[in-house]
């Protein structure tokens, strides 16, 4: 075995070999060696987890697999056959099938069409449109999915287009099944019709390749995990060898303290910081078809979590605060001073920071510099017309470098090659550079790992005691109770309760409010 | 009150939020074909000689090479490209049959296959260098563009017209039908072209390819869809229909001169739009082209009966016509600006 001595012991896990044998992968990037010696084995009818944080090599290992990027050295053996990817189609016709995070299907053909496109069945060379619907139709009762095959894809919820993606691919090949994150965009409910669907797919004998964040899923779902740690393989382990907090260890290499540090709810002084004139108050704010009028006030200091369900209107509220879409109706003072938040210049303007949820449309820009993309913001503010000088711009940087941890700590290190949480990372750096009095942070944690997770909540508690407020956004309700002094609950674009975030406040209670609209 | 202005507003910018996305899709080419008949029906009410069934038809004689080119144009869209060098390729292909029948004596069975060959090949060319260095279609077919109208120059500066009796007989050719109907050759390779044009697009792997690409390129490649030679074939195709276009053209004009079809690019890609096709790719009927480009033949017969009107004026109508349905377009695709 050529597996790196760090593995442990092989586990029996099923069959009585693998179908898909992963060894010593390799795999270089400009200035980054993403993999390094890596090995991975999945059994049919297994859920194998994949983990690691950011950074860690999981996305690129997934890559590799898949065919999207070709591996620079080790052995890949797909039912006892070696291959080499050049591309995806390859590992497909291998047996080996992805689905991404992002929902990779075409919006503006049938579903029918996306699960059988490149396979449809034929009559006289021409596409046999009657069969075509009736197996798409088949494929999906197989799994219990009630579809009309016919509708376009656009017309149904991301975590349909996930479902249709996931028969697509098991469609295309039975073998194995690499599931990237499939669950970061969906609700709780989405994620249970999820994981019935991958369980029946296990159960045929499907070895399913389960890559996620959240650790409670993991021990939901999987049977085995494989950890990755910077590039290289950590070990291979039947699950009941695992609690959540070896798994943690085994991901972050033993640095849990930062983690405990956050186990207890950092809302003290809460009553102090909501007496006086609040740094922002919306009154009756509104917009027509995104959120209905709703109430908020923002004190210095504070940190306010927005929870409700994806498609809630959590982000819609901090649009408008940020004058990235405009009010209706509705007024919003700060400091006491009413203003108009028309555009997002006049929120800066103000003090008001956005870390958008969409961190690569609408925040970063993938093909500049670390540094480049660090300076943006405080650049834009001072106008383009007076430049920061370089020494300035490299100190900056890796002041942020250093201060939030973003690796590699390369300032010249284009964007688009850090990993998930490292971008993240490198957004807040913009942000907090420009000394915002509101820092509006939408899903600061989503699709990152645990320790860049903690280091962002770690962050946003240091400045809330510093004077800043914040708004933070996220699924978690856990995360939203540790950090929140006040949580605004958003249910079908109104917000339906304020509450202060007290020992009377639990994730349960929060759910309630959630799922009914009013507070028990 | 203020939020019923909001509502109104929210009516404005998204009127159609409410449609399901497949009939979306249709809106468009409804509200195109409705167009055309209420044209047709105000220019017979007005005009003595407009309600007649040879008028429908000489709008497909005088636009036939215009559908060709339109239909290739149409593919190239629905993937979310842009083919500009469609009109300086039907220029060239003209020159080339008038240049090799008229001063070489080449027979119009070897001219055709040549011509429409060279057509097909340098669309092949534009396209895999599309596809091979990423570069946008936009400059690509631009530099086509100006290539082909260059290479007809460098045959001659001159008009030159085609006296060759087998040309000039398949022109003057008229296919009559009932009530004594009649039709062009031309007509009748422009409407097989069409339907061939259908089939593949909505009935073949190849025309679902496209449609996909259009939708998410990226998804398509990660479907395992063969984008890269999907990508090439529609320039490709783009390319053959131009130089069919370009052959249409020379039975139409009867000569090759490196100044026909001027802006014909600029033609095609309104009658696709008029016709339904989204320019952002994915969505559209080449049935729609068909009738967009009816629209466009429309517009400037109605000039023509007009009598007083110069024939600027179809431009006119074309351009307003065109932004109405980008416009339109824009509203079509009811994309909300940003979801939880």
């Amino acid at each position: 075995m050529a597996s790196p001595s760090t593995t442990p012991r092989p586990t029996d896990a099923g069959g009585p070999r693998p179908v898909l044998e992963a060894q010593g992968i390799r795999k270089q990037f400009p200035g980054v060696l993403a993999l390094d010696g890596v090995a991975l084995r999945l059994f049919p009818g297994e859920v194998h987890a994949l983990m690691g944080e950011n950074g860690a090599g999981k996305s690129t290992l997934i890559k590799v697999l898949t065919g999207v990027h070709p591996a620079d050295g080790g052995t890949l053996v797909v039912d006892g056959r070696p291959h080499a990817f050049a591309d995806p189609l390859q590992a497909q016709q291998a047996g080996i099938s992805t689905v991404y995070q992002e929902v990779n299907l075409c919006p503006n053909i049938s579903v029918a069409e996306n699960i059988l496109i490149g396979r449809e069945p034929r009559r006289f060379g021409l596409i046999h449109w009657s069969a075509m619907r009736q197996r798409a139709a088949e494929l999906l009762t197989e799994l219990d999915l009630d579809l009309d095959v016919t509708s376009l894809l656009d017309s149904h919820s991301l975590a349909v287009q996930q479902l249709v993606a996931i028969v697509r691919a098991v469609d295309v090949s039975a073998k194995v099944l690499v599931l990237d994150e499939p669950t970061s965009s969906l609700d709780r409910e989405e994620v249970a019709q999820l994981f019935t669907l991958v369980r029946r797919l296990r159960d045929r004998g499907v070895a399913i390749l389960f890559v996620t964040h959240f650790i409670d899923q993991v021990f939901d779902l999987c049977d085995r995990v494989t950890v990755l740690r910077n590039g290289q393989l950590e070990g291979e382990y039947p699950i009941g060898e695992l609690t959540p907090v070896t798994l943690v260890q085994r991901m972050i290499g033993g640095e849990l303290a930062t983690l405990d540090q956050l186990s207890g709810r950092s809302h003290e002084g809460a009553a102090v910081r909501a007496a006086g004139v609040p740094f922002l108050r919306a009154r009756q704010l509104t917009r027509t078809g995104s959120i209905e009028p709703y109430d908020l006030d923002i004190h210095a200091g504070e940190v306010i979590g927005l929870a409700g369900l994806l498609g809630s209107g959590r982000t819609e509220v901090a649009r408008l605060l940020f004058g990235a879409d405009g009010a209706d109706a509705g007024e919003v003072s700060i400091e006491g001073e009413k203003v108009v938040l028309r555009t997002p210049r006049h929120a800066i303007a103000r003090g008001i920071a956005f870390c958008s949820e969409n961190r690569k449309s609408e925040g970063l820009v993938g093909e500049l510099t670390v540094r480049e993309n660090i300076i943006l913001a405080l650049q834009a503010a001072r106008g383009w017309t007076r430049p920061l000088a370089r020494a300035t711009q490299d100190e900056l940087a890796r002041h942020w470098i250093e201060a939030l941890d973003i690796r590699p700590a390369d300032p010249e290190a284009q964007v688009r090659h850090l990993s998930g949480g490292n971008q993240q990372k490198v957004l807040l750096a913009r942000w907090l550079l420009t000394a915002p009095r509101l820092l509006i942070l939408d899903e600061p944690t989503r699709g990152i790992d645990i320790g860049a997770k903690a280091e962002i909540q770690k962050l946003v508690a240091r400045l809330a005691g510093e004077g800043t407020s914040v708004l933070f956004i996220s699924a978690e309700l856990e995360e939203v109770l540790r950090l929140s002094h006040r949580i605004a609950v958003l249910r079908d674009h109104r917000m339906v309760a304020t509450l202060a975030n007290d020992d009377t406040v639990t994730p349960e209670r929060l759910l309630t409010t959630i799922a009914t609209g009013t507070d028990s | 009150m203020s939020t019923g202005i909001a509502s109104a507003a929210a009516q404005l910018t998204r009127p159609f939020a409410a449609v399901s996305p497949r009939t979306r899709t249709r809106i468009p080419l409804i509200v195109t074909a409705l167009l055309l008949v209420v044209m047709f029906s105000v220019g017979s009410v007005r005009y003595e000689g407009f309600l007649s069934a040879q008028v429908v038809l000489n709008l497909l004689i005088d636009n036939g090479f215009l559908l060709v080119v339109a239909v290739g144009a149409t593919f190239v869209i629905l993937t979310g490209g842009i083919d500009l060098s469609v009109g300086s390729m039907v220029a060239l292909s003209t020159m080339l049959t008038a240049w090799l029948v008229e001063s070489h004596g080449w027979s119009l069975a070897t001219v055709i296959p040549l011509v429409l060959l060279v057509g097909a090949a340098s669309g092949t060319l534009m396209g895999w260098i599309i596809h091979t260095f990423e570069i946008q279609p936009f400059i690509v077919t631009l530099a086509g563009m100006f290539l082909a109208r260059g290479l007809c120059y460098t045959i001659s500066t001159e008009s030159i017209t085609i006296s060759d009796p087998t040309t000039a007989g398949i022109a003057q050719t008229r296919l009559y039908g009932p009530g004594g109907l009649f039709v062009s050759v031309p007509v009748v390779i422009a409407l097989a072209v069409l339907v061939i044009a259908f089939v593949v697009l909505h009935h073949t792997r190849f025309g679902r390819n496209v449609y996909a690409l259009g939708g998410n390129e990226s998804s398509a490649r990660l479907m395992g869809l063969p984008a890269g030679s999907t990508k090439i074939a529609v320039y490709a195709v783009s390319g053959l229909c131009s130089a069919l276009g370009g052959l249409l053209l020379t039975f139409y004009m009867l000569s090759g001169y490196a100044l026909h079809a001027m802006g014909m690019e600029l033609d095609a890609i309104a009658a696709t739009v008029i016709g339904g096709t989204l320019l952002t790719g994915g969505s559209g009927f080449v049935l729609g082209t068909a009738v967009g480009v009816l629209v466009l033949g429309m517009i400037q017969t109605v000039v023509n009966f007009q009598g007083t009107l110069s024939s600027w004026w179809t431009r006119i109508v074309i351009g307003a016509l065109l932004l109405v349905f980008i416009v339109l377009q824009r509203l079509m695709s009811g994309r909300r600006p940003a979801a939880d």
